[in-house]
C-alpha cells in the first residue's frame, strides 16, 4: 500500500444535529482531513443503504452517517430508523467482502463540533489503514460492482 | 348574608353589621379604638384582661362589659369613652402594672390610658397570663402543648408536668401571638439569617418584589393550616376573602402558533470548589445571597450584616467562580465584573467598608461600564489582579482571629497574599438550567457545548432555533445583562407577533409525496412517520401525505419498498447524482 494514499469519504450528515456541527466545526477553525465529502439530508432516517452502496461502488473508500443523539432527532425518531437500517447493512457488507469499519453511523450533535473533526480524523486514518476499497478481489471486480448498481 | 344584619350604636355612631361578632371587632370597624391585651383576631375570644371593658346601656339598664366577647345585637348602645369606663380601665392597668409595669406593653399602655404612678407598684414579671399563646397553641397549631397551670396568683403557662413536650411542633405560633416577648424561640435570630438566601420565610408570602402576579402564595409545606388542620389566621384576617385552601395545582393548557423560550439560568453552585469554604464558613456568600442582603426590600432590610448581625469591616468579592474554569465551566459569564462593581460601590456607600475585587480580567465591555470600572477605582476600591485561591478561618487567638482569610496571588505585583476580611462574596457563573434538557427535548431545540440553547444562527438568526415559531431570549440562551436580555426580548417577541399577524405560515416545499401508481398500499410509511402526516386511503388502497403536517425528514421516503415516495428537494435521483457529483 503506498503510503500518500489518500482515501475518500463520503459522508451523509443530517441537516439539524451533525450538519450543524460540521458548519460549526468550520466556523470555528478547526482543522479535519479534506478526505471528506458531505452530502447534506434532512435527516439521517433519510439515507436509505443503497446510498451507501452507491457510494462505495462509485469509488468511495468508506463511508459516514451520522446523525442526531439518540433522543434528540430534529424528526423525533428518525435516527432510530437509521439505527436498525445501518445494523441491517452489515451482514450485506459482509457479503460484498466489504469491512464493516468502512461503514461507521455516528451521533454528532450541533455543538460537537470538536467531535465531529475527531471522528473524521479517526475514519480518515482508518481507512488509510485498511487500504483503497477494492470490490471484487482483482479477477472478477466488474460482476460484484455490477452487482452493487442500485435498482 | 344568610341572617339578618343589626344596628347598633357605638359612640354615638350607628353601624349595622352581621349578628355573629362581638362588639370590638364593629368598633374596629368604625375606627373606634379599644385597649385590649388578650385579642387576636382569629382565636377565639377570652376576655381575661378586661382591658376592651365597654359600657353597654340597653333601656335603662347600663353595665361594663368585656367587649372582645359581648355580641352585638340590636339596638345596643355601646359607650366606649366615658368616665367610667376610663376609671375602670385605669384601675385594671394600674392592678396589671403590680405584677408587670415594667414590661414594655403594659407600661406603653398605662401612658395610653392615663395612669402615670401606678399605686400597686411595678414589677417585672414578662407573662401577663393573657392566654393568647395557649390559645395558639389549642387553635392554630392544633399541639396542645402548653396550657395553665395551679390557680390564683400561682398560676403559669407551662407544659404538662413542666417537661419537655413531646406533642410541641416547633411552629413557634406561641411567641409569634405573645405580646410581652414572655415567650420566644431560641436561636429565632440565627434561623432567620440562615433564610436569608430564601427570601421572605413567612408561610404565605410575596415571593419577591417583582412577582407577577405580585399576590401572596401559600408555602403548604410550611403553613400550619395544611400541616395541623389548625390556624387559618390568613384567612380570618383577609378581607377580600381571597384564601382558598382548596386551591390545588393546576395544568392550564394553552394553545399557541408561537413561543418564546425564556426559562433563564441557575447560579453555579460554589460548594463544590470546597477551597472557597461555601457553606462551611458562616460569612463566604453567593452573589445573589449578597444581592438579597443588600436589597432593601430583602430580610436584612438593605442591611449588609454579617451572620452574626454586625456590619463588615472589609469585603472580598472574588471573580470568576465556576466560569472561566476548567473544572467548571469554561466560558465567561459575562455579568459578574458588573455586578461585582456595584456591590463594591454599594458596600462603600452603606458601610464605608473596605472592599478587595480579586480578579482575573476586569471585563467591563458595555455602554457605560467602562466609566464605573474608572469611578470604583477613584471610590478606593482594591483591585488585585489574580483569582482568589482559596478561603480559610483565621487562626484563633492570633491577629486574623474571628476573620475569613483570602488566598491568592497578585499576579501584578507578584507576590502571593493573604487577606483578612470578614466577608467573602462568590461571584459565581451563571449556567444552563438542570432541567434545560426537558425544555430541550419538549421544543425540539438544540444545546450548545455549555448547555445553553442554541440559536439557529449567530448571525443572521439570533433569536431563532431550529424549531419554526419557537424563539429564545435572554438567559437560556447565554448568559447575558439586563440590557441584551431586554434587547433580545424585545426582538423574539416580534419574531413571534410577525408570524402571528401575518394569520399564515408559508410551508417548506421541501416534503414527501406519494406516487399512487406505484403505492402498494403497504403501509409500512404509515408507522414510520413520526407526524402522522401519512394516512392510508382504504377505498384507493394507497397512502397519501398531508403536505401541511410533513416536516421533509425522508424516513418515509427512504424505507418505502416500492419507491413510490418521493422526498421533493431530497429525491432519490438528486442524492444518487450527488453522491456521483462528490466522488467524481
Amino acid at each position: 500500500m503506498s503510503q500518500d494514499f489518500e482515501p475518500v469519504i463520503v459522508g451523509f450528515l443530517c441537516n439539524w444535529c451533525s450538519y450543524t456541527g460540521a458548519d460549526l466545526a468550520g466556523t470555528s477553525r478547526s482543522r479535519y482531513p479534506p478526505n471528506l465529502r458531505i452530502i447534506r439530508v434532512m435527516c439521517s432516517g433519510r439515507v436509505e443503504p443503497a446510498f451507501v452502496l452507491k457510494a462505495l461502488r462509485e469509488g468511495a473508500d468508506g463511508v459516514l452517517v451520522a446523525g442526531c443523539h439518540p433522543g434528540d432527532c430534529h424528526y423525533q425518531e428518525g435516527n432510530y430508523k437509521t439505527m436498525r437500517r445501518m445494523a441491517l447493512l452489515g451482514p450485506l457488507l459482509d457479503q460484498f467482502g466489504i469491512e464493516r469499519a468502512r461503514v461507521r453511523l455516528e451521533w454528532i450533535s450541533a455543538s460537537e463540533a470538536g467531535r465531529f473533526v475527531e471522528v473524521v480524523k479517526e475514519m480518515t486514518s482508518r481507512i488509510k489503514a485498511l487500504g483503497p476499497l477494492r470490490l471484487g478481489h482483482a479477477q472478477d471486480a466488474e460482476p460484484i460492482a455490477e452487482k452493487l448498481a442500485p435498482a | 348574608m344568610a341572617d339578618k344584619s343589626v344596628k347598633l350604636t357605638i359612640d354615638g355612631k350607628e353601624i349595622e353589621v352581621e349578628p355573629d361578632i362581638y362588639i370590638l371587632e364593629a368598633a374596629e370597624r368604625l375606627g373606634i379604638w379599644i385597649p385590649t391585651l388578650c385579642n387576636y383576631r382569629g382565636l377565639t375570644p377570652f376576655g381575661v384582661c378586661r382591658m376592651c371593658t365597654v359600657e353597654v346601656a340597653r333601656g335603662t339598664r347600663v353595665r361594663l362589659v368585656t367587649s372582645c366577647n359581648h355580641p352585638v345585637s340590636d339596638g345596643l348602645v355601646v359607650r366606649t369613652n366615658t368616665e367610667r369606663v376610663r376609671t375602670a380601665r385605669r384601675i385594671l392597668v394600674e392592678l396589671l402594672c403590680a405584677r408587670h409595669g415594667k414590661v414594655g406593653v403594659i407600661k406603653r399602655l398605662a401612658e395610653n390610658v392615663g395612669v402615670t404612678k401606678p399605686r400597686f407598684g411595678e414589677g417585672d414579671e414578662p407573662c401577663i397570663l393573657c392566654g393568647l399563646c395557649v390559645r395558639a397553641c389549642d387553635e392554630m397549631a392544633k399541639a396542645n402543648a402548653i396550657g395553665f397551670a395551679q390557680r390564683g396568683t400561682d398560676k403559669i403557662v407551662t407544659t404538662p408536668y413542666h417537661e419537655e413536650s413531646e406533642t410541641c411542633i416547633n411552629c413557634g405560633a406561641c411567641a409569634k401571638v405573645c405580646p410581652t416577648g414572655a415567650i420566644y424561640i431560641e436561636g429565632a435570630q440565627e434561623l432567620r439569617h440562615d433564610e436569608l438566601a430564601l427570601g421572605p420565610n413567612a408561610a404565605i408570602a410575596v415571593p419577591t418584589m417583582q412577582a407577577v402576579p405580585n399576590v401572596p402564595r401559600l408555602d403548604a409545606d410550611a403553613c400550619l393550616h395544611f400541616t395541623t388542620g389548625g390556624c387559618g389566621i390568613c384567612a380570618t384576617n383577609c378581607p377580600a376573602k381571597a384564601i382558598d385552601y382548596e386551591m390545588q395545582d393546576k395544568e392550564i393548557e394553552v394553545k399557541a402558533g408561537t413561543v418564546v423560550v425564556a426559562t433563564g439560568f441557575q447560579v453555579f453552585d460554589p460548594s463544590v470548589a470546597e477551597q472557597y469554604g461555601y457553606g462551611r464558613l458562616p460569612n463566604v456568600i453567593t452573589s445573589l445571597e449578597f444581592e438579597r442582603l443588600s436589597n432593601a426590600a430583602g430580610p436584612t432590610g438593605g442591611k449588609i450584616l454579617l451572620r452574626n448581625g454586625t456590619p463588615p469591616a472589609s469585603v472580598a468579592i472574588l471573580h470568576c467562580i465556576g466560569s472561566r474554569d476548567e473544572h467548571y465551566h469554561r466560558y465567561c459569564s459575562r455579568v459578574c465584573c458588573m455586578y461585582s462593581l456595584k456591590f463594591a460601590h454599594l458596600v462603600h456607600e452603606k458601610l464605608g467598608a473596605r472592599v478587595y475585587q480579586l480578579y482575573i480580567d476586569m471585563r467591563t465591555f458595555g455602554k457605560g461600564y467602562e466609566e464605573f470600572y474608572d469611578r470604583l477605582l477613584k471610590e478606593g476600591a482594591l483591585f488585585i489582579r489574580g483569582k482568589g485561591a482559596e478561603v480559610t478561618p483565621g487562626v484563633p487567638g492570633g491577629a486574623e482571629a474571628g476573620k475569613l482569610v483570602v488566598k491568592c496571588e497578585d499576579t501584578l505585583a507578584g507576590v502571593q497574599r493573604r487577606i483578612p476580611v470578614d466577608m467573602v462574596v462568590l461571584s459565581v457563573a451563571l449556567e444552563a438550567r438542570s432541567d434545560a434538557r426537558e425544555v430541550e427535548r419538549l421544543f425540539n431545540l438544540c444545546r450548545s457545548e455549555d448547555g445553553f440553547f442554541l440559536e439557529q444562527h449567530p448571525k443572521l438568526a439570533p433569536v431563532e432555533t431550529t424549531t419554526d415559531g419557537v424563539f429564545l431570549a435572554g438567559c437560556c440562551q447565554s448568559p447575558k445583562d439586563i440590557p441584551d436580555t431586554v434587547a433580545q426580548g424585545g426582538a423574539a417577541a416580534s419574531q413571534a407577533l410577525s408570524l402571528i399577524l401575518r394569520g399564515e405560515t408559508t410551508l417548506s416545499g421541501a416534503c414527501a409525496e406519494v406516487n399512487p401508481d406505484l403505492c402498494s398500499g403497504c403501509r409500512v410509511c404509515n408507522e414510520l412517520c413520526p407526524y402522522s402526516a401519512i394516512s392510508y386511503d382504504a377505498e384507493k388502497k394507497v397512502s397519501a401525505v398531508n403536505e401541511s403536517l410533513c416536516k421533509a425528514c425522508g424516513t418515509c421516503v427512504a424505507a418505502c419498498p416500492s419507491g413510490a415516495i418521493k422526498g421533493k428537494h431530497f429525491t432519490k435521483e438528486q442524492i444518487l447524482a450527488e453522491i456521483e457529483g462528490v466522488l467524481r
